[in-house]
């Protein structure tokens, strides 16, 4: 499967060329660059680690190739996503959030069910990868 | 106004403007409740008396005068109308501006504000019609009220979906599905790509799917979906019933099967859209409304009462999501009226802007923005225009344009995503998205066959009829 988290998922993976022309969008809106990895990508996994701090003060959309290209070669085979956060009053939230690396083979979640009273299922979702311990999956 | 009480107060009928209902001097309060009508006087009641006595039928007037008043501090509880311009253009209609003081609602209520402001005064004979064109709602009265239960912000980070508007599709055929059927529409249209479908206006419990099924069948397609796809899905389950108690269970059952969303319609009413804004706050639940039956009062530019005016009242009210208009779709919606009644939901703060229909500037005091719907007649073709008119916050929903796809439905959904993430990628690079649109569509095109069957059999296809409520404004001359 492909997972479809992040704002351009269903496109084909974006070029360097293309992630910077959105990094420098993010930059010229003023908002703060982050990066962040996971090898646990169930949609509820909100958490992901925090690859640095975002970077407030960056100006410069090289700089943040730099720190993407960093973090894909620390963790060549985990999902990797670039986030722009926007601090202004009544915002302070993401405004971009996409995905910038993922692992070679995508095994995807598993549904699991619990059958109750009257037709109704427990649901819960299980990602396959997640078998094993961090830092292990997807190798 | 008479001067001496004495005469003020005589019995008998009195113009309403000389019983204080006119003061042309009074300079509205920080804390007033302002509106705007367009009054359609009757022949020779001159315009001044006409707006007078909507503030007076709106307020505190009756037919004749009563000495009642003088047990009162009648001058405050009297809504003064204060100013009034002919409509540029329409002879024979005027915008009439009129001031309430805030002490004459209840707080956090919805129904006590139009029951004085609507209550009456629509069917008042001098007037041959009436429409409220705008409010202007004081920050105090304002805080009085919940606001949206979740808001957009953190409706995104509950769904995990930024920088791009969301999608979704209603379920047709709209009427007769059963709840296996519809279910598997649900789970093809969101495995495709789709964040969000909805049951339609008037899917509540009926012969052929009643209500658990639908729901059941509903949240095993959700669940399906977010599995194949390792994203958050909703689909939103309308709860519309005859009883607030009915209504009540079915978001229990909502929420027991760990629905994100339901969805009601504006025909509930003011109160029980407001009980139920209280209790999606109360079970972390988005609300959805959908706005059925407001064109009967919404669309007819002399009469009722203007859109943008109901997006201020659901904004107070509490729903997330509202239905307001697609600019380019198959129902009524002049541009830049649509633009206002999105900066209306979306903004923190409307400054006037007659060019959308914003008469009054408004405060909206830290309540939560609401999430405007673009449905009806909506295709991938399209997209760069929506992009364009309506931006990211929105929820964009292609039902034909989805459901109706030559390859299926997953196709349909995916033709939508595909169309949408590229138009954004774009807009974002700095591409002239409104001019370039089809070429960036044509392109995206040629690695997503769905996209290119979409644009093939709907590419062409336009809605392109008057408006019927435009707006009626002298564009502000501008320095050369």
């Amino acid at each position: 499967m492909r997972l479809t988290q992040g704002t351009f998922s269903f496109l084909p993976d974006l070029t360097d060329t293309q992630i910077k022309a959105q990094v420098e969008y993010c930059l010229a809106k003023g908002w703060a660059v982050s990066i962040e990895y996971t090898d646990d990508p169930h949609p509820r996994n909100t958490y992901w680690e925090m690859y640095g701090n975002p970077m407030f003060d960056l100006k410069d959309a090289a700089g943040v190739m730099t720190e993407v290209n960093a973090c894909r070669k620390a963790f060549p085979n985990h999902y990797v996503k670039l986030n722009a956060f926007d601090s202004t009053h009544g915002w302070e939230a993401l405004r971009l959030s996409f995905i910038v690396n993922r692992p070679k083979v995508e095994p995807g979640f598993e549904l699991r069910r619990e059958e109750g009273a009257g037709r109704i299922q427990r649901y819960s979702t299980r990602s396959y990868a997640t078998a094993r311990p961090e830092g292990e999956r997807y190798s | 106004m008479a001067n001496d009480p004495a005469d003020r107060y005589r019995a008998g009928v009195m113009k309403y403007a000389q019983m204080g209902y006119w003061q042309p001097d009074y300079q509205p309060k920080e804390t007033d409740v302002l509106a705007l009508f367009r009054i359609t006087p009757q022949e020779g009641v001159d315009p001044e008396e006409a707006a007078a006595a909507v503030a007076g039928e709106s307020s505190t007037a009756t037919w004749t005068v009563v000495w009642t008043d003088r047990l009162t501090a009648c001058d405050m509880y009297r809504a003064k109308a204060y100013r009034v311009d002919p409509v540029p253009g329409t002879p024979g209609q005027y915008f009439a501006y009129i001031a309430y003081d805030i002490d004459l609602f209840e707080a956090g209520s919805i129904a006590n504000l139009t029951a004085s402001i609507i209550g009456n005064v629509f069917g008042f004979k001098p007037l041959k019609a009436l429409r409220l064109e705008d409010m202007r709602l004081p920050i105090a009265y304002v805080k009085t009220f919940q606001g949206p239960a979740t808001g957009i912000v953190v409706e995104r980070e509950r769904l995990d979906k930024f920088g791009r508007p969301l999608l979704g599709a209603t379920v047709k055929p709209k009427l007769g599905l059963s709840g296996k059927n519809y279910g598997r529409v649900v789970y093809e249209a969101l495995k495709g790509g789709l964040d969000f479908t909805k049951d339609d206006e008037n899917i509540n419990s009926q012969p052929f799917m009643h209500w658990r099924d639908r729901f059941l069948y509903c949240m095993e397609a959700v669940n399906r979906a977010q599995a194949a796809t390792g994203e958050i899905k909703g689909t939103y389950l309308n709860i519309t019933a005859g009883t607030m108690e009915d209504m009540y269970e079915r978001a229990e059952f909502a929420k027991e099967l760990g629905s994100t969303i339901v969805m009601i319609d504006l025909v509930i009413g003011y109160t029980a859209i407001q009980s139920m804004a209280k209790w999606a706050r109360r079970n972390d639940m988005i609300l959805h409304l959908h706005r059925a039956g407001h064109s009967t009062y919404t669309r007819q530019k002399t009469h009722g009462i203007s859109f943008r005016v109901i997006s201020k009242w659901m904004r107070l009210s509490g729903v997330d999501h509202i239905h307001a208009g697609t600019i380019v779709g198959k129902l009524e919606g002049d541009p830049n009226s649509v633009q206002g009644f999105y900066d209306i939901l979306r903004e923190e703060n409307n400054p006037v802007n007659l060019e959308r229909g914003i008469f009054f500037e408004q405060d909206w005091g830290g309540l939560r923005g609401v999430m405007p719907v673009a449905s009806g007649g909506i295709h991938a073709g399209q997209m760069h225009q929506l992009l364009h008119y309506l931006g990211d916050d929105v929820v964009l929903q292609f039902g034909g344009g989805t459901i109706g796809h030559p390859m299926g439905i997953q196709a349909g959904a995916t033709a939508n995503r595909v169309a949408l993430e590229a138009m954004v990628l774009a807009r974002n690079e700095g591409r002239d998205i409104w001019n370039e649109g089809p070429a960036i569509l044509a392109n995206a095109a040629k690695s997503c066959a769905p996209l290119k069957a979409a644009l093939d059999t709907w590419g062409e296809v336009t809605f392109d009829y008057a408006s019927t409520d435009t707006l009626d404004f002298v564009p502000t001359p501008t320095a050369a």
